[in-house]
């Protein structure tokens, strides 16, 4: 209704949208094309759909989820739940344009979904400002696509176990209406990949952990006795001299985020330094080392992210067909992408059925068992607890993550398996953060 | 004053790793003009405006419309009827309160008319989703000017991306994968020096595990010189051998078993690095060897004149070499070696850069010009680049069109070359019935007909034999010009980058046409 005085109001029918609202992303739904996924037939229902029923979960709401968020409410998607467990920091602002300086200390998912819903009306954002870990399955179950913003490998291959526990097999067969896709993005400075996951048919997270090479940390003798990089020194301030001098008082940690900390391992590093004859240690050398900080801009965090959200669309509306598998994306010299299919590992530990085996002599330690299941490229399990059924009850092995049961089970690290009781084809029980299901391995004797 | 530098240093921290205080100074002291507030356009802007550029001012005579709103998301719902420009330069601002933003209520075409200087003011121009002829004639200004001129689209689920700059000078590339400037196979004299103070074979055994492979590499390849006639290992063989020498390097225990010298095994594993010929690779070549760095003038840009600086330098005490890099990659080593190590290097760095500084001081005076090391801070001289990107008129011009690469590109009929052809076609469209094809529905299967004659002429006039897949034509109308936001956004980091790269000087853009295919997810890069 025009309101008598104004320039031209927009006429908000019952629904809550405009005249030629959803014209650009209409004639993707409405028209038949040449290029079209076999399944997609034109209908005005398809946007119904995307408005009114389709259920999309955002992991994330730093670089990559602001840039979702805004994405998929502007290509019809109004219902959208978002799960992010931290708060905003002065740093986050350079790209995450959901928020402003007065926003700094509150949770990014309700700051972010405050804000789509007030810029984008109809879009509901739910947010959650929680862990991934805090949800059940009965929770993930509810979203038709999830897609992924995260910042660390842990947390996606939680994820990636997640849905895979989600899949159903009926005499063997997969069941497809237990697939819920993921779309996973990730960045770093000027580079960036997009994938499309489709838990139990393509591959998974943990099919190609082998792309992503473990976290270089420095030996700790050159960090001891012989450092040599400016890094060395901030590492030995941070690893050696915090523990043992506790600045800031008995049992407080080094918080990379307090600047009255990193200032105390700065000034720590430039001594050390000194002694070496070693320049270059800075302020933000110190708080980069301290925090492990990824440098990153709006610009491909931007491209992902449309990467990712224009994968979405295809896959809640079949009107293309979707990336077959990865996309590797850099512009640090002109822009560079490459399109590959990723393929299945077939004894991958997270979603290939095949046993995992584990090849020890029975005069092998414990300590060995751990050392593989944190070492070994296809794993990279982070603090693995071991259990296994012995005399008909469930025993642990080892656990790192309590300390009490950490204290208690450690003299079982240097035992050998023999002497563990433990015999040839027994199956062992493995958990770790990197998987919300427990993993069974079978123990082999070698000779 | 001091709280809002630390502010912003916070702020802007994770972007300063990537282009330093430098970069940074660079895009606050930029102003960027936007032709067209179109989604595209407001996706570029704001990864220039979150990343603190110093101003921007958007020319836009359109009013927002329904769909404008539905598809931009600096548009809110009572945008509705005012001036684009105006609308989304609100928006746009609130994201960042260091940044200026202004708008102009004009059509390009009349600013074009009555005021074309308006745009020389500007670092770089940006337009999106602009019509061929104004393209054309905002192109031919901009040339003239010297002003970079980046030309964006999304149409449908293509994107488009043309920079246009007569030269672009980039005095830091920072290149994924240099090669290390060690001058293993032309060591400077104070290099030997050092080399020459060590006595490998009576050391203690801590002190030859703990020396740096460099030194080891060094000390064997002079052994090896004595035993080839001064001839450093050339092939595989050669190098195999090489690294059997190595081998036997290592210390042996009582039992004749070798011990454990990782740095021995960093020798071994570098001795490919360590044979890469020091000399002034292609790029640099034709630096050298290019008509400004040849003519230093009073005109001379600062990056020529550091050029020819640096040509002098190679000429003379770099004896064929370019200045030393000064860095080495971490090693195996105790501190004291390694320290001392990368000290030779670093000084002997210090020394060339002195020897440049000269050179480009003498060309100064002679040109009666004041120092510019003000304009020219990080510097390496291996990673200087400079870009050509020809203008539009020449990649329209029936004579200059890049026939071959065009004609080659469509060997495969899908490669996104064929994108580009119809973007080409769907702007023949428009000049001929003055809308896009297939805007509306009951266009759609009449305008296939009329595209496909557009294609035809297109084609005939520039002489292309190739094969246009109807399939293309169909969808090129089925898009109805549409610009699905997730498309812009996409092109909206992309071009933002480049802009990025344009203005710091670092980083190295695209040369001279990127599109993108949302279908198949892939992209190509084109010079045409």
């Amino acid at each position: 209704m025009l309101r008598a005085g104004c320039r031209m109001a927009l006429d908000v029918g019952s629904s809550g949208d405009w005249d030629g609202r959803w014209r650009h992303v209409q004639k993707f739904l409405e028209r038949s094309g040449p290029f079209t996924h076999p399944d997609f037939e034109p209908s005005e229902e398809t946007l119904q759909f995307l408005l009114e029923t389709c259920k999309i979960l955002v992991i994330g709401a730093g670089g990559l989820g602001c840039e979702l968020l805004k994405n998929l409410a502007l290509s019809g998607f109004r219902h959208i739940h978002v799960v992010d467990m931290d708060t905003i920091d002065v740093s986050n602002l350079n790209r995450q344009f959901l928020f402003r300086s007065k926003d700094v200390g509150h949770p990014k998912a309700e700051v972010a979904a405050d804000f789509i819903n007030s810029r984008v009306p109809g879009c509901h954002v739910v947010p959650h400002f929680k862990k991934i870990q805090e949800f059940d399955e009965s929770f993930y179950r509810q979203f038709h696509i999830i897609v992924c913003g995260l910042d660390s490998i842990i947390a996606r291959r939680w994820m990636n176990g997640m849905l895979l526990s989600l899949l159903v097999y009926d005499d063997g067969v997969l069941d497809p209406s237990s697939i819920i896709p993921l779309i996973d993005g990730g960045t770093e400075g000027f580079k960036g990949n997009a994938r499309v996951i489709l838990p139990g048919m393509t591959a998974c997270i943990d099919c190609t952990l082998e792309l992503y090479p473990p976290q270089i940390n420095f030996p700790m003798c050159t960090i001891a006795s012989m450092p040599r990089l400016p890094e060395h020194c901030i590492e030995y301030a941070r690893i050696l001299q915090w523990p043992k001098e506790k600045p800031f008082g008995d049992g407080v940690a080094l918080d990379g985020d307090n600047p009255e900390h990193i200032h105390w391992v700065f000034q720590k590093s430039l001594e050390r330094a000194a002694e070496f004859n070693i320049i270059g240690v800075t302020y933000r050398l110190t708080q980069g080392v301290v925090k492990r900080i990824i440098p990153a801009v709006a610009s491909t965090n931007a491209v992902i992210a449309a990467a990712c959200a224009t994968e979405v669309f295809k896959i809640a509306t079949s009107a293309y067909v979707p990336l077959n598998n990865y996309l590797v994306f850099n512009d640090v010299d002109g822009l560079y992408t490459y399109t590959f299919e990723a393929e299945r590992k077939e004894n991958c530990s997270a979603c290939s059925q095949v046993p995992q085996k584990l090849q020890f002599p029975p005069s092998a330690k414990l300590q060995e068992v751990l050392e593989y299941l944190t070492e070994n490229a296809s794993l990279q399990m982070k603090s693995p607890a071991i259990t296994a059924t012995l005399e008909g009850k469930n025993k642990t092995l080892y656990l790192q993550t309590v300390a009490s049961i950490e204290e208690k089970t450690r003299p079982n690290l240097c035992k050998t398996l023999k002497e563990l009781g433990l015999a040839d084809g027994q199956e062992l029980a493995v958990a770790d953060v990197t998987t919300p299901q427990t993993v069974l391995f079978k123990l082999n004797f070698t000779s | 004053m001091a709280d809002h530098k630390t502010n912003k240093d916070q702020r802007y921290d994770r972007q300063l790793r990537l282009w330093g205080d430098h970069g940074q100074e660079a895009l606050e002291n930029a102003h960027v003009c936007l032709v067209n507030a179109a989604a595209s356009g407001t996706e570029i802007l704001k990864n220039l405006v979150l990343p603190g550029i110093g101003a921007f001012t958007i020319v836009d005579g359109h009013r927002v419309s329904g769909e404008d709103v539905g598809n931009n998301f600096f548009l809110s719902s009572d945008s509705v009827g005012k001036n684009r420009a105006q609308a989304t330069t609100e928006l746009l601002q609130e994201l960042n309160t260091d940044v200026s933003g202004n708008f102009v209520e004009e059509n390009p075409d009349r600013l074009l008319d009555n005021d074309p200087e308006f745009f020389h003011r500007f670092s770089l121009v940006i337009a999106v989703q602009l019509e061929e002829s104004t393209c054309l004639r905002l192109g031919s200004v901009l040339w003239n000017a010297a002003v970079p001129f980046l030309v964006c689209r999304t149409y449908g689920l293509v994107g488009y991306m043309r920079l246009v700059v007569r030269e672009h000078t980039v005095v830091e590339s920072h290149p994924d994968n240099a090669l290390e400037d060690l001058r293993l196979d032309q060591p400077f004299p104070e290099l030997t020096n050092h080399i020459t103070s060590y006595d490998l074979d009576n050391m203690e055994k801590k002190d030859h595990s703990h020396t740096p492979w460099v030194i080891i590499v060094a000390k064997y390849l002079q052994k090896w010189c004595r035993e080839h006639d001064f001839q450093l290992p050339r092939n595989y063989k050669e190098k195999e051998a090489f690294r059997q020498l190595l081998r036997e390097g290592i210390r042996k225990n009582e039992n004749g078993t070798p011990e454990e010298e990782e740095n021995f095994d960093e020798a071994i594993k570098n001795v490919n690095t360590a044979l890469n010929p020091s000399k002034v690779c292609v790029s640099v070549e034709d630096l050298f060897n290019a008509e400004q760095c040849e003519n230093i003038t009073s005109q001379s840009p600062a990056f020529w004149v550091m050029v020819r600086a640096v040509r002098d330098f190679v000429q003379a005490e770099g004896r064929g070499s370019l200045p030393v890099r000064g860095t080495i990659p971490d090693m195996i080593a105790d501190s004291d070696k390694f320290i001392s190590l990368q000290n030779v290097y670093r000084e002997r760095a210090l020394q060339d850069a002195a020897a440049v500084s000269r050179h480009v001081e003498s060309h100064l005076q002679a040109v009666g010009k004041v120092c510019i090391w003000g304009t020219l801070h990080m510097w390496n001289a291996a990673f200087l680049r400079v870009v050509h990107c020809r203008a539009l008129v020449e990649e329209y011009g029936v004579d200059t069109v890049h026939k071959d690469e065009i004609t080659s590109c469509m060997d495969n009929p899908d490669s996104e070359m064929v994108l580009y052809l119809m973007l080409r076609s769907v702007d023949c469209f428009y000049q001929q019935h003055s809308r896009y094809p297939g805007v509306y529905n009951y266009q759609v299967e009449d305008d296939i007909v009329r595209l496909k004659l557009c294609v035809h002429s297109l084609l005939q006039e520039y002489g292309l034999t190739v094969n246009v897949k109807d399939d293309y034509v169909h969808e090129f109308c089925r898009y109805g010009a549409a610009e699905p936001h997730t498309v812009a956004a996409f092109m909206g980091g992309a071009a933002a980058q480049e802009a990025i790269k344009l203005i710091t000087h670092q980083f190295v853009p695209f040369n001279n046409t990127f599109i993108y295919n949302a279908m198949a997810q892939t992209s190509a890069t084109f010079q045409l």
